[in-house]
């Protein structure tokens, strides 16, 4: 059995169009089901769009989410995954002064490197499992991170 | 061909053998006003105010079984529509409704009467679109009147700039739609079907739920075959009155909140639910834990998302009604009728226990004896149309229909001032029989204006308003669950509605005994103009029985015991 409020991830193939992502966000607002993050970009080629959509709640909730969102007239084919592969980027900026070897061992130990470095900031990136992005972001309090931005997931079924 | 937007729209009318439409002009819309002018295909009923026209378009399409069509201009216009859509949303009733909006160049501006219409309607129609370009125009006024109609039928809305409408592109509606990601499911599985079918024959004491999708798909008079040749006893939500007839001996009423007696007993003992276009909704449920407790569900809807949403069904089966019911009587042969007969016995003694019923114990009209009377009078001619309260409620519990779309009313939505709009379209869509929307004092205030329609156009909607100064369902509440406190619903102060039927070219009566109320809607019918009967009722008449809002079906409030005088 699932546990209440469990973590899913869904993603939802949609006809790339004017609105569609407010269709997709109003659907959720309107009937109070939760949005922990969302992503979308065009298919390559197609005029198709991918969201992926982390979401939480019942199995009862998730199947209605599924259900509603099949509902809506420009959304090809929805998938709710079970066995999936899950990565999640991440930008960091910290003030030059930290250390910056220290910085780049623990990215390079979360699947990323540092991507820029200027005079008064370092910017870093991650890209791992959300799981794994949040440990890291944990771990880098220590230096002074001066922004910090998630791109939200990004899945595909094993 | 080369022609304008405006013209394409009224093109695309002709096409879909529109024959009215209802809708009110202003600026954005004028363009498309202007092709109206100019053509005799179809007819305009000018309403009175853009809701009206929205819900008159509702009362045609649900007398009709053809997609309603209605259009306003932008900004106010639309805004003031937004409650029929909703409400046809709520009713799964299939409307196209074509708004006016600012030119595209102003759109974003905040332009005089603009407003992001799309924005609004989204959570409350099927679908809709903003046209920005008039070479789309024919093929998204096919798709809206396919989805509209199509699936799980609903309000489709299309925002069309006023340069648009000016536009000049070329139009081909001979098209075929073709909607890649939306293909709505019709034929249901039928190993699903046969072992629904196995499922009944066990069990002892099935019962069929039939909801409003019965009606929307055509299918009462299948059902009505299915329910005859089974044997097993039926229930009907406030939305498939009409499915069953009155009379027919296993048609136990309705249930839900204001449902009988019998009928949620039936509900509660039932060991297998059998739901027909039916979705379950509070109304109905009551406690959901409660609902239906022992019993196995099958549950047949052409909304995949309608199934185990609420309930659990154990026999889900998507499509439309129709087609699944014709495919049950396929496997007819599995049921034994005569298996159900104490089962029908419970039921009947659950009836004689607690009849749907009223008491005559007032010097004053029962507001439910004036429905009954309406029934005696007048039954199968008429289509019965209501607001929303206790007129409503009592209209479902005791008018006798007789068969499937005589009966409209705004269940989901609830909205007061949908009946005579509605009433109206009812009338246009068949003119053959008598227009009766039952309404009350407070209701009818809500689109009262729409007599000067009425009368222009000739629509001879009787109106009968159950009179008992009150905000009735509301002040009901406050009695029973407020302590009496009375707030804000004692409405005394009323207009003469005599007079006001009269002011606008209607015929109105104020009626205070039964005799004058025969009299009354005798002469009404025979002068076959809208009409205003105002019906003097007892003020403080409870609909009953009543299960409290989140109480358990099988806990009612019920009619107290006649003391012997």
């Amino acid at each position: 059995m699932q546990e209440e409020n469990a973590r899913r991830v869904i993603s939802v193939i949609v006809v790339n169009e004017a609105s569609v992502l407010s269709r997709i966000t109003d659907l959720f607002s309107g009937r109070g089901y939760n949005i922990t993050s969302l992503t979308v970009a065009p298919i390559p080629e197609s005029k198709y769009s991918r969201l992926t959509i982390v979401t939480s709640g019942s199995i009862r909730v998730i199947e209605q989410i599924t259900k509603q969102l099949h509902k809506l007239i420009p959304v090809l084919k929805v998938y709710e995954h079970a066995d999936l592969v899950e990565k999640e980027m991440a930008l960091v900026k910290f003030p030059a002064s930290e250390n910056i070897t220290d910085i780049a061992t623990l990215c390079a130990a979360y699947n990323g490197k540092i991507v820029n470095v200027g005079e008064n900031v370092i910017i870093t990136m991650v890209a791992d499992e959300p799981k794994r992005v949040d440990n890291f972001l944990k771990i880098i309090m220590k230096y002074n991170p001066k922004e910090i931005v998630r791109s939200g997931a990004v899945a595909l079924e094993r | 061909m080369q022609i304008s937007g405006a013209q394409m729209v009224i093109e695309a009318l002709i096409a879909e053998e529109v024959e009215t439409i209802f809708g009110y002009p202003g600026g954005a819309i004028m363009n498309v006003y202007d092709e109206i002018y100019k053509q005799n295909s179809f007819k305009h009923i000018l309403t009175r105010h853009e809701q009206a026209a929205v819900h008159a378009a509702e009362g045609y399409a649900k007398a009709s079984g053809k997609v309603g069509v209605a259009m306003i201009t932008s900004g106010p216009g639309f805004t003031n529509a937004v409650t029929g859509l909703a409400d046809a949303y709520m009713d799964s009733i299939p409307l196209v409704v074509i708004s006016g909006q600012v030119p595209m160049s102003l759109i974003g501006t905040d332009a005089f009467q603009e407003i992001d219409a799309v924005g609004i309607s989204r959570s409350c129609t099927k679908h809709n679109y903003l046209v920005t370009d008039a070479s789309d125009l024919g093929r998204i006024l096919k798709e809206a009147f396919y989805i509209a109609a199509s699936g799980r039928p609903g309000p489709v809305h299309v925002d069309i700039p006023k340069d648009v409408t000016a536009q000049i592109a070329e139009f081909d509606y001979s098209i075929e739609v073709n909607l890649e990601t939306y293909k709505p499911h019709t034929k249901g599985n039928p190993r699903q079907i046969k072992k629904a079918m196995e499922a009944i024959a066990k069990a002892r004491r099935p019962l069929f739920y039939l909801g409003g999708g019965v009606i929307s798909s055509n299918a009462a008079y299948e059902v009505r075959e299915l329910v005859q040749k089974t044997g097993i006893p039926a229930v009907e939500t406030f939305m498939a009155r009409g499915t069953l007839a009155h009379d027919d001996e296993l048609l136990i009423s309705m249930l839900g909140m204001h449902g009988s007696y019998a009928a949620n007993m039936a509900m509660s003992e039932t060991d297998l639910v059998i739901g027909l276009g039916a979705r379950f909704d509070d109304r109905v449920t009551g406690k959901l834990s409660e609902f239906a407790k022992n019993a196995g569900v099958i549950h047949v809807d052409i909304d995949p998302a309608s199934i185990s949403k609420l309930v659990n069904a154990d026999y889900p089966i998507v499509g439309d009604v129709k087609n699944v019911v014709n495919e049950m009587l396929e496997h007819i042969s599995l049921v034994n009728p005569s298996k159900y007969s104490s089962w029908r016995e419970t039921i009947h003694n659950f009836g004689e226990l607690h009849p749907l019923t009223y008491h005559e114990d007032s010097e004053r009209i029962k507001p439910q004896w004036v429905i009954q009377r309406v029934g005696e009078l007048l039954g199968d001619s008429a289509n019965i149309s209501t607001d929303v309260g206790q007129h409503q409620m009592w209209s479902a519990q005791f008018y006798p229909f007789s068969r499937p779309r005589q009966w409209i009313s705004s269940g989901g939505l609830g909205t007061m001032g949908f009946g005579f709009p509605a009433a109206m379209g009812v009338k246009v869509a068949s003119p053959e029989k008598i227009s009766i929307n039952f309404t009350g004092d407070g209701s009818i205030l809500m689109n009262c204006q729409e007599l000067m329609t009425a009368v222009e156009h000739k629509i001879p909607v009787i109106n009968i308003i159950l009179n008992n100064n009150y905000l009735g369902m509301v002040r009901q509440w406050q009695t029973l669950f407020y302590d009496k406190r009375h707030s804000q619903t004692d409405l005394s102060a009323q207009p003469d509605f005599v007079k006001l039927a009269e002011a606008f070219g209607g015929i109105g009566y104020r009626v205070t005994t039964k005799e004058e109320f025969d009299v009354a809607l005798k002469e009404a019918v025979e002068k076959n103009v809208v009409t205003f009967i105002d019906v003097v009722v007892e003020r403080l008449e409870n609909v009953m029985p009543m299960v409290p809002s989140g109480g358990s079906l099988f806990n009612m409030m019920l009619l107290e015991k006649k003391e012997r005088k």
